[in-house]
Protein backbone atom coordinates (compact mmCIF):
# COMPACT_ATOMS: atom_id res chain seq x y z
CA UNK A 1 0.00 0.00 0.00
CA UNK A 2 1.12 3.58 -0.35
CA UNK A 3 0.12 6.60 1.23
CA UNK A 4 -0.23 10.10 -0.21
CA UNK A 5 0.40 12.59 2.54
CA UNK A 6 -0.33 16.30 1.27
CA UNK A 7 1.56 18.76 4.14
CA UNK A 8 1.01 21.58 5.32
CA UNK A 9 3.89 24.56 5.58
CA UNK A 10 4.78 27.68 6.44
CA UNK A 11 7.76 29.20 4.14
CA UNK A 12 8.79 26.13 3.44
CA UNK A 13 8.96 24.56 6.91
CA UNK A 14 6.86 21.71 7.25
CA UNK A 15 4.20 21.90 10.25
CA UNK A 16 4.99 19.47 13.01
CA UNK A 17 1.39 18.72 12.54
CA UNK A 18 1.99 17.46 9.10
CA UNK A 19 4.84 14.90 10.78
CA UNK A 20 2.52 13.73 12.52
CA UNK A 21 0.36 12.93 10.06
CA UNK A 22 3.38 11.15 8.21
CA UNK A 23 3.65 9.29 11.27
CA UNK A 24 -0.11 8.10 10.69
CA UNK A 25 0.77 7.30 7.21
CA UNK A 26 3.84 5.23 7.83
CA UNK A 27 1.68 2.82 9.86
CA UNK A 28 -0.24 2.23 6.69
CA UNK A 29 2.43 2.02 3.97
CA UNK A 30 4.78 3.85 1.62
CA UNK A 31 4.80 7.16 2.00
CA UNK A 32 4.94 9.95 -0.94
CA UNK A 33 3.64 13.94 -0.11
CA UNK A 34 2.32 16.59 -2.14
CA UNK A 35 3.30 19.77 -1.13
CA UNK A 36 2.01 23.59 -2.36
CA UNK A 37 2.87 27.19 -2.77
CA UNK A 38 4.95 29.81 -3.93
CA UNK A 39 7.99 28.39 -1.75
CA UNK A 40 7.31 24.86 -2.71
CA UNK A 41 10.44 24.08 -3.90
CA UNK A 42 11.70 24.67 -0.14
CA UNK A 43 8.78 22.90 1.50
CA UNK A 44 10.03 19.49 -1.15
CA UNK A 45 13.52 19.95 0.57
CA UNK A 46 12.01 20.15 4.07
CA UNK A 47 9.36 17.51 3.60
CA UNK A 48 12.43 15.11 1.21
CA UNK A 49 14.38 15.55 4.59
CA UNK A 50 11.86 13.48 6.22
CA UNK A 51 12.72 10.02 7.22
CA UNK A 52 10.18 7.81 5.55
CA UNK A 53 9.08 9.86 3.15
CA UNK A 54 9.77 8.31 -0.55
CA UNK A 55 8.80 11.26 -3.37
CA UNK A 56 7.59 14.61 -2.46
CA UNK A 57 5.68 16.31 -5.34
CA UNK A 58 6.19 19.87 -5.50
CA UNK A 59 3.84 22.42 -7.26
CA UNK A 60 5.18 25.73 -7.24
CA UNK A 61 2.58 28.47 -7.60
CA UNK A 62 3.16 31.93 -7.02
CA UNK A 63 -0.73 32.95 -8.52
CA UNK A 64 -2.69 32.20 -5.33
CA UNK A 65 -4.56 29.17 -7.06
CA UNK A 66 -3.00 26.85 -4.34
CA UNK A 67 -4.66 28.70 -1.50
CA UNK A 68 -7.96 27.88 -3.19
CA UNK A 69 -9.67 24.54 -2.73
CA UNK A 70 -10.47 23.67 -6.17
CA UNK A 71 -7.53 23.07 -7.85
CA UNK A 72 -6.00 21.40 -5.05
CA UNK A 73 -8.93 19.26 -4.19
CA UNK A 74 -8.58 18.52 -8.08
CA UNK A 75 -5.22 17.64 -7.92
CA UNK A 76 -5.15 15.26 -5.60
CA UNK A 77 -8.26 13.42 -7.27
CA UNK A 78 -6.24 13.61 -9.69
CA UNK A 79 -2.91 12.15 -8.03
CA UNK A 80 -5.22 9.65 -5.92
CA UNK A 81 -5.04 6.71 -8.92
CA UNK A 82 -1.86 5.48 -7.57
CA UNK A 83 -2.91 5.44 -3.49
CA UNK A 84 -4.84 3.07 -1.48
CA UNK A 85 -5.09 5.83 1.29
CA UNK A 86 -4.73 10.18 1.20
CA UNK A 87 -3.65 11.79 4.35
CA UNK A 88 -3.46 15.23 5.95
CA UNK A 89 -3.12 16.60 9.54
CA UNK A 90 -6.69 18.22 10.36
CA UNK A 91 -5.54 21.39 9.67
CA UNK A 92 -7.91 24.49 8.21
CA UNK A 93 -6.00 24.05 5.26
CA UNK A 94 -6.63 20.16 4.66
CA UNK A 95 -10.21 20.80 6.24
CA UNK A 96 -11.14 22.96 3.34
CA UNK A 97 -9.24 20.86 1.05
CA UNK A 98 -9.68 17.21 1.75
CA UNK A 99 -13.60 16.65 2.18
CA UNK A 100 -13.26 18.44 -1.75
CA UNK A 101 -11.13 15.65 -2.86
CA UNK A 102 -13.29 12.23 -1.19
CA UNK A 103 -16.52 14.34 -3.06
CA UNK A 104 -14.39 14.03 -6.23
CA UNK A 105 -13.39 10.35 -5.91
CA UNK A 106 -16.91 9.47 -4.41
CA UNK A 107 -15.46 8.41 -0.96
CA UNK A 108 -16.46 9.49 2.54
CA UNK A 109 -13.66 11.47 4.72
CA UNK A 110 -12.76 9.92 7.75
CA UNK A 111 -11.77 13.31 9.83
CA UNK A 112 -9.81 13.56 12.69
CA UNK A 113 -8.52 9.55 13.66
CA UNK A 114 -6.62 9.79 16.67
CA UNK A 115 -6.02 5.51 16.13
CA UNK A 116 -5.22 3.53 12.66
CA UNK A 117 -6.48 -0.31 14.26
CA UNK A 118 -6.00 -1.66 10.37
CA UNK A 119 -5.90 -0.04 6.92
CA UNK A 120 -9.84 0.27 6.93
CA UNK A 121 -10.74 0.28 10.79
CA UNK A 122 -9.64 3.83 12.65
CA UNK A 123 -10.77 5.71 15.92
CA UNK A 124 -11.78 9.37 16.07
CA UNK A 125 -13.61 11.88 18.22
CA UNK A 126 -17.30 12.52 18.40
CA UNK A 127 -19.95 14.76 20.38
CA UNK A 128 -16.30 16.97 21.22
CA UNK A 129 -14.52 14.28 22.45
CA UNK A 130 -17.20 13.19 24.13
CA UNK A 131 -16.89 9.81 23.03
CA UNK A 132 -14.67 7.42 20.59
CA UNK A 133 -16.09 5.85 17.15
CA UNK A 134 -14.82 3.43 15.80
CA UNK A 135 -15.60 3.31 12.55
CA UNK A 136 -14.46 0.45 8.95
CA UNK A 137 -14.46 2.69 5.88
CA UNK A 138 -16.04 0.53 3.06
CA UNK A 139 -14.41 3.16 0.51
CA UNK A 140 -11.53 1.45 -2.29
CA UNK A 141 -9.49 4.40 -1.15
CA UNK A 142 -9.60 6.69 2.48
CA UNK A 143 -9.59 10.27 3.05
CA UNK A 144 -7.92 10.95 5.78
CA UNK A 145 -7.45 13.47 8.39
CA UNK A 146 -4.96 13.15 11.28
CA UNK A 147 -5.59 14.76 14.71
CA UNK A 148 -2.07 15.57 15.29
CA UNK A 149 -1.71 15.56 18.91
CA UNK A 150 -2.45 11.71 18.50
CA UNK A 151 0.80 10.74 16.92
CA UNK A 152 4.45 11.83 17.45
CA UNK A 153 5.72 13.98 14.81
CA UNK A 154 8.22 12.29 12.61
CA UNK A 155 12.01 13.65 12.66
CA UNK A 156 12.56 16.39 10.53
CA UNK A 157 15.90 15.83 9.39
CA UNK A 158 17.48 12.30 7.72
CA UNK A 159 15.83 11.21 4.59
CA UNK A 160 16.16 11.39 1.33
CA UNK A 161 13.21 11.35 -0.92
CA UNK A 162 13.29 12.34 -4.65
CA UNK A 163 11.27 15.60 -5.96
CA UNK A 164 9.36 15.61 -8.37
CA UNK A 165 7.79 18.95 -9.94
CA UNK A 166 4.14 18.81 -11.08
CA UNK A 167 1.46 21.22 -12.11
CA UNK A 168 -1.52 22.28 -10.62
CA UNK A 169 -4.76 21.57 -12.39
CA UNK A 170 -7.44 24.56 -13.46
CA UNK A 171 -10.57 23.04 -10.95
CA UNK A 172 -13.33 24.67 -11.83
CA UNK A 173 -13.14 28.64 -11.64
CA UNK A 174 -15.00 30.46 -9.84
CA UNK A 175 -13.04 31.26 -7.12
CA UNK A 176 -9.89 33.80 -6.70
CA UNK A 177 -7.50 34.64 -3.91
CA UNK A 178 -8.00 38.08 -2.93
CA UNK A 179 -5.50 37.73 0.58
CA UNK A 180 -3.90 36.44 3.29
CA UNK A 181 -3.20 38.08 7.01
CA UNK A 182 -1.19 36.06 9.11
CA UNK A 183 -0.97 37.51 12.65
CA UNK A 184 2.71 37.77 13.73
CA UNK A 185 3.37 35.97 16.75
CA UNK A 186 7.27 35.56 18.02
CA UNK A 187 5.89 32.70 20.44
CA UNK A 188 5.63 29.05 19.58
CA UNK A 189 3.16 27.70 17.36
CA UNK A 190 0.00 26.62 19.44
CA UNK A 191 -0.55 23.23 18.20
CA UNK A 192 2.83 22.50 18.84
CA UNK A 193 4.09 24.49 21.78
CA UNK A 194 5.47 22.36 24.79
CA UNK A 195 3.58 24.86 27.38
CA UNK A 196 0.35 26.36 26.52
CA UNK A 197 -1.22 29.32 28.70
CA UNK A 198 -4.39 30.08 28.08
CA UNK A 199 -7.07 32.60 29.02
CA UNK A 200 -11.06 32.07 29.43
CA UNK A 201 -14.35 34.38 30.33
CA UNK A 202 -12.11 35.26 33.86
CA UNK A 203 -10.08 37.76 31.74
CA UNK A 204 -12.53 40.05 31.66
CA UNK A 205 -11.51 41.99 28.77
CA UNK A 206 -8.63 42.93 26.21
CA UNK A 207 -6.23 44.59 28.41
CA UNK A 208 -5.95 42.10 30.97
CA UNK A 209 -5.70 38.94 28.72
CA UNK A 210 -2.04 40.67 27.80
CA UNK A 211 -1.49 39.91 31.49
CA UNK A 212 -0.93 36.32 30.35
CA UNK A 213 1.80 37.59 28.04
CA UNK A 214 4.66 37.60 30.55
CA UNK A 215 3.83 34.46 32.12
CA UNK A 216 3.52 32.48 28.56
CA UNK A 217 7.29 34.24 27.63
CA UNK A 218 8.36 32.94 31.36
CA UNK A 219 7.79 29.56 30.22
CA UNK A 220 8.27 30.07 26.27
CA UNK A 221 4.59 29.30 26.25
CA UNK A 222 2.12 29.69 23.27
CA UNK A 223 -1.01 31.58 24.19
CA UNK A 224 -4.38 29.73 24.05
CA UNK A 225 -8.20 31.13 24.60
CA UNK A 226 -11.72 29.50 25.43
CA UNK A 227 -14.36 30.01 23.08
CA UNK A 228 -15.91 32.76 25.62
CA UNK A 229 -12.18 34.68 25.26
CA UNK A 230 -12.71 34.57 21.62
CA UNK A 231 -16.28 35.62 21.34
CA UNK A 232 -16.22 38.64 23.38
CA UNK A 233 -13.05 39.65 21.61
CA UNK A 234 -10.26 39.64 23.52
CA UNK A 235 -8.02 37.44 21.72
CA UNK A 236 -8.76 36.56 17.71
CA UNK A 237 -10.41 33.55 16.19
CA UNK A 238 -6.63 31.65 15.57
CA UNK A 239 -6.23 31.43 19.57
CA UNK A 240 -9.12 29.19 20.03
CA UNK A 241 -8.68 26.06 21.43
CA UNK A 242 -11.20 23.74 21.26
CA UNK A 243 -13.69 21.93 19.31
CA UNK A 244 -14.10 24.30 16.70
CA UNK A 245 -10.90 25.73 17.59
CA UNK A 246 -7.29 24.37 17.71
CA UNK A 247 -6.73 20.60 19.24
CA UNK A 248 -3.19 20.61 21.56
CA UNK A 249 -1.45 18.37 23.95
CA UNK A 250 1.28 20.45 25.27
CA UNK A 251 2.96 19.21 28.63
CA UNK A 252 1.49 21.22 30.31
CA UNK A 253 -1.72 23.45 29.92
CA UNK A 254 -2.34 26.60 32.02
CA UNK A 255 -5.69 27.58 32.03
CA UNK A 256 -6.73 30.82 33.44
CA UNK A 257 -10.32 31.74 34.19
CA UNK A 258 -11.45 29.16 31.65
CA UNK A 259 -15.12 27.41 33.06
CA UNK A 260 -14.08 24.44 31.16
CA UNK A 261 -16.90 24.16 29.25
CA UNK A 262 -17.28 20.36 27.07
CA UNK A 263 -16.54 22.71 23.59
CA UNK A 264 -13.27 23.99 25.46
CA UNK A 265 -11.69 20.29 26.98
CA UNK A 266 -12.44 19.15 23.84
CA UNK A 267 -9.56 20.86 22.77
CA UNK A 268 -6.74 20.38 25.82
CA UNK A 269 -7.70 17.41 27.47
CA UNK A 270 -4.84 15.06 26.25
CA UNK A 271 -2.38 17.55 28.02
CA UNK A 272 0.19 15.83 29.92
CA UNK A 273 -0.76 18.33 32.97
CA UNK A 274 -3.00 20.60 33.23
CA UNK A 275 -3.18 23.31 35.84
CA UNK A 276 -6.51 25.51 36.44
CA UNK A 277 -7.00 28.83 38.02
CA UNK A 278 -10.48 30.13 38.91
CA UNK A 279 -12.04 31.75 41.22
CA UNK A 280 -15.54 29.11 41.09
CA UNK A 281 -14.58 26.50 43.19
CA UNK A 282 -17.40 24.58 41.15
CA UNK A 283 -15.82 25.34 37.91
CA UNK A 284 -16.08 21.91 35.47
CA UNK A 285 -12.17 22.89 34.50
CA UNK A 286 -10.79 21.61 38.08
CA UNK A 287 -12.76 17.77 37.49
CA UNK A 288 -9.79 17.86 34.65
CA UNK A 289 -6.95 19.27 36.32
CA UNK A 290 -4.41 18.05 37.91
CA UNK A 291 -3.54 21.04 39.74
CA UNK A 292 -6.30 23.65 40.79
CA UNK A 293 -6.11 27.16 42.71
CA UNK A 294 -9.14 28.27 43.72
CA UNK A 295 -8.48 32.08 43.84
CA UNK A 296 -8.56 35.15 42.06
CA UNK A 297 -6.38 34.93 39.00
CA UNK A 298 -5.33 38.06 39.03
CA UNK A 299 -4.03 37.67 42.73
CA UNK A 300 -2.21 34.36 41.67
CA UNK A 301 -1.02 35.65 38.11
CA UNK A 302 1.77 37.65 39.56
CA UNK A 303 2.42 35.34 42.34
CA UNK A 304 3.09 32.44 40.00
CA UNK A 305 5.08 34.99 38.29
CA UNK A 306 7.38 35.71 41.43
CA UNK A 307 7.61 32.28 42.63
CA UNK A 308 9.11 31.21 38.59
CA UNK A 309 11.82 33.87 38.86
CA UNK A 310 12.68 33.29 42.61
CA UNK A 311 13.02 29.93 41.51
CA UNK A 312 15.37 30.73 38.45
CA UNK B 1 -31.79 35.19 -5.75
CA UNK B 2 -32.55 32.05 -3.75
CA UNK B 3 -30.85 30.84 -0.98
CA UNK B 4 -30.37 26.96 0.09
CA UNK B 5 -29.88 26.28 3.43
CA UNK B 6 -29.43 22.78 5.35
CA UNK B 7 -29.96 22.31 9.02
CA UNK B 8 -29.40 19.53 10.95
CA UNK B 9 -31.06 18.47 13.99
CA UNK B 10 -28.33 17.31 16.62
CA UNK B 11 -28.24 16.78 20.01
CA UNK B 12 -28.24 20.32 22.05
CA UNK B 13 -25.69 21.43 22.49
CA UNK B 14 -25.65 22.32 26.60
CA UNK B 15 -26.17 18.31 26.94
CA UNK B 16 -23.33 16.17 27.67
CA UNK B 17 -23.82 13.53 25.43
CA UNK B 18 -23.75 9.53 26.95
CA UNK B 19 -22.34 6.67 25.04
CA UNK B 20 -25.30 4.23 25.17
CA UNK B 21 -24.18 1.25 27.61
CA UNK B 22 -23.93 -1.65 24.26
CA UNK B 23 -21.58 0.61 22.62
CA UNK B 24 -23.69 1.58 19.44
CA UNK B 25 -23.41 4.93 19.82
CA UNK B 26 -25.07 7.63 21.47
CA UNK B 27 -28.14 8.18 23.04
CA UNK B 28 -30.64 10.59 21.39
CA UNK B 29 -33.61 9.31 22.95
CA UNK B 30 -34.94 11.22 25.42
CA UNK B 31 -32.24 14.09 24.93
CA UNK B 32 -32.99 17.46 24.19
CA UNK B 33 -32.39 18.27 20.31
CA UNK B 34 -31.87 21.58 18.70
CA UNK B 35 -30.38 22.95 15.60
CA UNK B 36 -26.89 22.35 15.20
CA UNK B 37 -25.30 25.47 16.19
CA UNK B 38 -23.32 26.52 13.03
CA UNK B 39 -26.88 25.97 10.93
CA UNK B 40 -28.19 28.38 13.41
CA UNK B 41 -25.35 31.02 12.24
CA UNK B 42 -26.03 29.88 8.65
CA UNK B 43 -30.23 30.32 8.46
CA UNK B 44 -29.09 33.91 10.31
CA UNK B 45 -26.57 34.76 8.00
CA UNK B 46 -29.61 34.12 5.15
CA UNK B 47 -31.86 35.64 6.72
CA UNK B 48 -29.74 38.76 6.85
CA UNK B 49 -28.99 38.77 3.19
CA UNK B 50 -32.77 38.58 2.75
CA UNK B 51 -32.95 41.62 5.16
CA UNK B 52 -30.79 43.66 3.06
CA UNK B 53 -32.67 43.08 -0.40
CA UNK B 54 -29.77 40.44 -1.71
CA UNK B 55 -32.37 37.34 -1.55
CA UNK B 56 -35.37 36.87 -2.26
CA UNK B 57 -36.13 33.26 -1.14
CA UNK B 58 -34.68 30.82 1.72
CA UNK B 59 -35.23 27.69 1.23
CA UNK B 60 -34.37 25.53 4.61
CA UNK B 61 -33.41 22.13 3.66
CA UNK B 62 -32.85 18.88 6.78
CA UNK B 63 -32.56 15.51 6.02
CA UNK B 64 -32.98 13.29 8.74
CA UNK B 65 -36.12 11.28 10.72
CA UNK B 66 -39.38 12.74 10.56
CA UNK B 67 -38.71 15.00 13.87
CA UNK B 68 -36.35 16.84 11.75
CA UNK B 69 -39.26 18.79 10.95
CA UNK B 70 -38.49 20.51 14.32
CA UNK B 71 -35.48 22.21 13.19
CA UNK B 72 -37.04 23.02 9.66
CA UNK B 73 -39.95 25.17 11.69
CA UNK B 74 -37.27 26.45 13.62
CA UNK B 75 -35.87 27.73 10.66
CA UNK B 76 -38.92 29.04 8.82
CA UNK B 77 -39.27 31.15 12.34
CA UNK B 78 -35.82 32.57 12.34
CA UNK B 79 -37.01 33.66 8.40
CA UNK B 80 -37.01 30.98 6.03
CA UNK B 81 -39.56 31.04 3.76
CA UNK B 82 -40.79 27.54 2.63
CA UNK B 83 -38.70 24.37 3.68
CA UNK B 84 -37.34 20.71 2.54
CA UNK B 85 -37.83 17.34 4.40
CA UNK B 86 -36.32 14.68 2.98
CA UNK B 87 -36.67 11.76 5.73
CA UNK B 88 -34.91 9.41 6.32
CA UNK B 89 -34.03 6.54 9.05
CA UNK B 90 -30.31 5.95 7.91
CA UNK B 91 -27.45 7.40 9.67
CA UNK B 92 -26.49 10.31 7.59
CA UNK B 93 -23.05 10.84 6.56
CA UNK B 94 -21.47 14.19 4.55
CA UNK B 95 -21.23 12.33 1.30
CA UNK B 96 -24.78 11.02 0.69
CA UNK B 97 -26.16 14.41 2.64
CA UNK B 98 -24.19 16.05 -0.47
CA UNK B 99 -25.55 14.19 -2.89
CA UNK B 100 -29.27 14.84 -1.93
CA UNK B 101 -28.33 18.25 -1.30
CA UNK B 102 -26.69 18.46 -5.34
CA UNK B 103 -30.10 16.92 -6.22
CA UNK B 104 -32.11 19.22 -4.50
CA UNK B 105 -30.13 22.27 -6.00
CA UNK B 106 -30.24 20.94 -9.23
CA UNK B 107 -33.94 20.89 -8.91
CA UNK B 108 -34.34 24.49 -6.89
CA UNK B 109 -31.78 25.99 -8.61
CA UNK B 110 -30.37 28.22 -5.43
CA UNK B 111 -27.48 30.76 -6.51
CA UNK B 112 -25.91 30.60 -3.00
CA UNK B 113 -25.99 27.76 -0.47
CA UNK B 114 -24.78 28.12 3.36
CA UNK B 115 -24.38 25.71 5.57
CA UNK B 116 -22.45 25.41 8.99
CA UNK B 117 -19.13 24.50 8.92
CA UNK B 118 -20.00 21.29 11.10
CA UNK B 119 -22.01 19.69 12.41
CA UNK B 120 -21.66 18.83 16.72
CA UNK B 121 -22.43 14.68 16.70
CA UNK B 122 -20.38 13.79 14.12
CA UNK B 123 -17.94 16.41 14.29
CA UNK B 124 -17.22 15.73 10.34
CA UNK B 125 -16.64 19.04 9.35
CA UNK B 126 -17.19 18.12 5.20
CA UNK B 127 -20.85 18.26 3.92
CA UNK B 128 -19.95 21.56 1.96
CA UNK B 129 -17.30 20.61 0.33
CA UNK B 130 -18.02 17.64 -0.58
CA UNK B 131 -21.68 19.69 -2.09
CA UNK B 132 -19.03 22.12 -3.68
CA UNK B 133 -17.13 19.07 -5.19
CA UNK B 134 -19.97 17.17 -6.32
CA UNK B 135 -21.43 20.36 -8.26
CA UNK B 136 -18.40 21.75 -9.57
CA UNK B 137 -18.86 24.86 -8.00
CA UNK B 138 -16.35 27.30 -6.06
CA UNK B 139 -16.81 27.18 -2.29
CA UNK B 140 -15.32 29.42 1.01
CA UNK B 141 -15.44 27.61 4.08
CA UNK B 142 -15.05 29.09 7.32
CA UNK B 143 -16.81 32.33 6.87
CA UNK B 144 -16.22 35.15 8.98
CA UNK B 145 -17.33 37.49 6.76
CA UNK B 146 -19.57 37.57 3.71
CA UNK B 147 -20.77 40.44 1.30
CA UNK B 148 -22.84 39.94 -1.63
CA UNK B 149 -22.52 42.37 -4.86
CA UNK B 150 -22.50 41.99 -8.60
CA UNK B 151 -23.01 38.56 -9.16
CA UNK B 152 -20.19 37.69 -7.01
CA UNK B 153 -19.36 37.03 -3.05
CA UNK B 154 -16.42 37.74 -0.90
CA UNK B 155 -15.87 35.93 2.22
CA UNK B 156 -13.28 36.40 4.66
CA UNK B 157 -12.52 32.78 6.27
CA UNK B 158 -11.31 31.74 8.84
CA UNK B 159 -7.43 29.69 8.55
CA UNK B 160 -4.79 28.60 10.93
CA UNK B 161 -2.95 31.69 11.94
CA UNK B 162 -5.02 34.30 10.74
CA UNK B 163 -7.51 35.01 7.95
CA UNK B 164 -7.84 34.87 4.21
CA UNK B 165 -10.07 36.85 1.89
CA UNK B 166 -11.42 35.23 -1.67
CA UNK B 167 -14.43 36.03 -4.15
CA UNK B 168 -16.36 33.62 -5.62
CA UNK B 169 -18.52 34.18 -8.88
CA UNK B 170 -22.36 32.76 -7.88
CA UNK B 171 -23.40 30.05 -7.73
CA UNK B 172 -21.39 29.35 -4.68
CA UNK B 173 -21.28 27.33 -1.31
CA UNK B 174 -20.54 28.87 1.73
CA UNK B 175 -19.69 27.34 5.39
CA UNK B 176 -19.98 29.05 8.18
CA UNK B 177 -17.92 29.68 11.26
CA UNK B 178 -18.87 30.85 14.80
CA UNK B 179 -18.16 34.64 13.70
CA UNK B 180 -20.06 35.19 11.03
CA UNK B 181 -23.01 36.17 12.94
CA UNK B 182 -24.81 36.16 16.30
CA UNK B 183 -28.40 33.88 15.22
CA UNK B 184 -31.34 35.47 16.54
CA UNK B 185 -34.11 34.16 18.95
CA UNK B 186 -37.20 32.94 16.95
CA UNK B 187 -40.00 35.19 18.13
CA UNK B 188 -43.17 33.86 18.99
CA UNK B 189 -45.71 35.33 16.52
CA UNK B 190 -42.90 34.24 14.18
CA UNK B 191 -43.01 30.68 15.47
CA UNK B 192 -46.81 30.96 15.25
CA UNK B 193 -46.38 31.83 11.27
CA UNK B 194 -43.83 29.25 10.89
CA UNK B 195 -46.52 26.86 11.06
CA UNK B 196 -48.14 27.81 8.49
CA UNK B 197 -45.28 27.92 6.17
CA UNK B 198 -45.32 25.66 3.87
CA UNK B 199 -42.81 22.42 4.06
CA UNK B 200 -42.41 19.63 1.54
CA UNK B 201 -41.83 16.40 2.75
CA UNK B 202 -39.57 13.79 0.06
CA UNK B 203 -37.32 10.96 0.69
CA UNK B 204 -33.75 10.19 -0.88
CA UNK B 205 -35.34 7.48 -3.06
CA UNK B 206 -37.26 10.46 -4.64
CA UNK B 207 -34.19 12.26 -5.85
CA UNK B 208 -32.59 8.26 -6.36
CA UNK B 209 -29.94 8.78 -3.49
CA UNK B 210 -28.51 6.06 -2.11
CA UNK B 211 -28.04 6.46 1.65
CA UNK B 212 -26.18 3.30 2.56
CA UNK B 213 -23.46 4.86 5.00
CA UNK B 214 -19.71 4.07 3.37
CA UNK B 215 -18.48 3.94 7.10
CA UNK B 216 -19.90 1.70 9.75
CA UNK B 217 -19.46 1.53 13.37
CA UNK B 218 -18.01 -1.28 15.10
CA UNK B 219 -18.76 0.41 18.79
CA UNK B 220 -18.64 3.95 20.60
CA UNK B 221 -16.59 4.32 23.71
CA UNK B 222 -16.17 6.97 26.41
CA UNK B 223 -13.08 8.51 26.06
CA UNK B 224 -10.10 7.32 29.03
CA UNK B 225 -11.18 9.82 31.80
CA UNK B 226 -9.12 12.39 33.56
CA UNK B 227 -9.38 12.51 37.22
CA UNK B 228 -9.37 15.32 38.55
CA UNK B 229 -6.02 16.08 40.69
CA UNK B 230 -5.29 18.18 43.78
CA UNK B 231 -6.69 21.79 44.69
CA UNK B 232 -3.60 24.02 45.81
CA UNK B 233 -3.42 27.00 48.16
CA UNK B 234 -0.66 29.09 46.34
CA UNK B 235 1.27 29.89 43.75
CA UNK B 236 4.61 28.60 45.57
CA UNK B 237 3.20 25.02 45.72
CA UNK B 238 2.03 24.64 42.26
CA UNK B 239 5.52 26.12 41.24
CA UNK B 240 7.12 23.27 43.29
CA UNK B 241 4.81 20.85 42.18
CA UNK B 242 5.03 21.24 38.30
CA UNK B 243 8.33 21.92 39.19
CA UNK B 244 9.48 18.88 41.43
CA UNK B 245 6.21 16.29 40.88
CA UNK B 246 4.81 16.63 37.08
CA UNK B 247 8.53 18.02 36.20
CA UNK B 248 7.14 19.59 33.39
CA UNK B 249 8.95 23.31 34.23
Amino acid sequence: MTVLVYLDHEGGVIRQASRSAITAASKLGDVDVLVTGPDAAAAAKSAAAIPGVQKVFAVTDTTGNSELAEPVAALLAQLAGGYTHILAASSATAKNVLPRAAALLDVQPIPDIVAINDAETFVRPIYAGSALATVKSADAKKVITVRASAFDPAPAEGGSATIEDIALPAGPGGSTFVATELSKSERPELESARVVVSGGNGMLNEENFKLLEPLADRLGAAIGASRAAVDKGFVSNEYQVGQTGKIVAPELYIAMGISGQIQHLAGMKDSKVIVAVNKDPEAPIFQVADYGIVGDLFTILPQLEAELDKAG
Amino acid sequence: MKVLVPVKRVIDYNIKPRVKADGSGVETAGVKMSMNPFDEIAVEEAVRLKEKGVVSEIIAVSIGEAKAQDTLRTAMAMGADRSILVETDVVTEPLAVAKVLKALVEKEKPELIILGKQAIDDDMNATGQMLAGLLDRPQATFASKVDVADGAVTVTREIDGGSQTIKLALPAIITADLRLNEPRYASLPNIMKARKKPMEKITPADLGVDMTPRLSVISVAEPPERKAGVKLDSAAELVSRLRNEAKVI
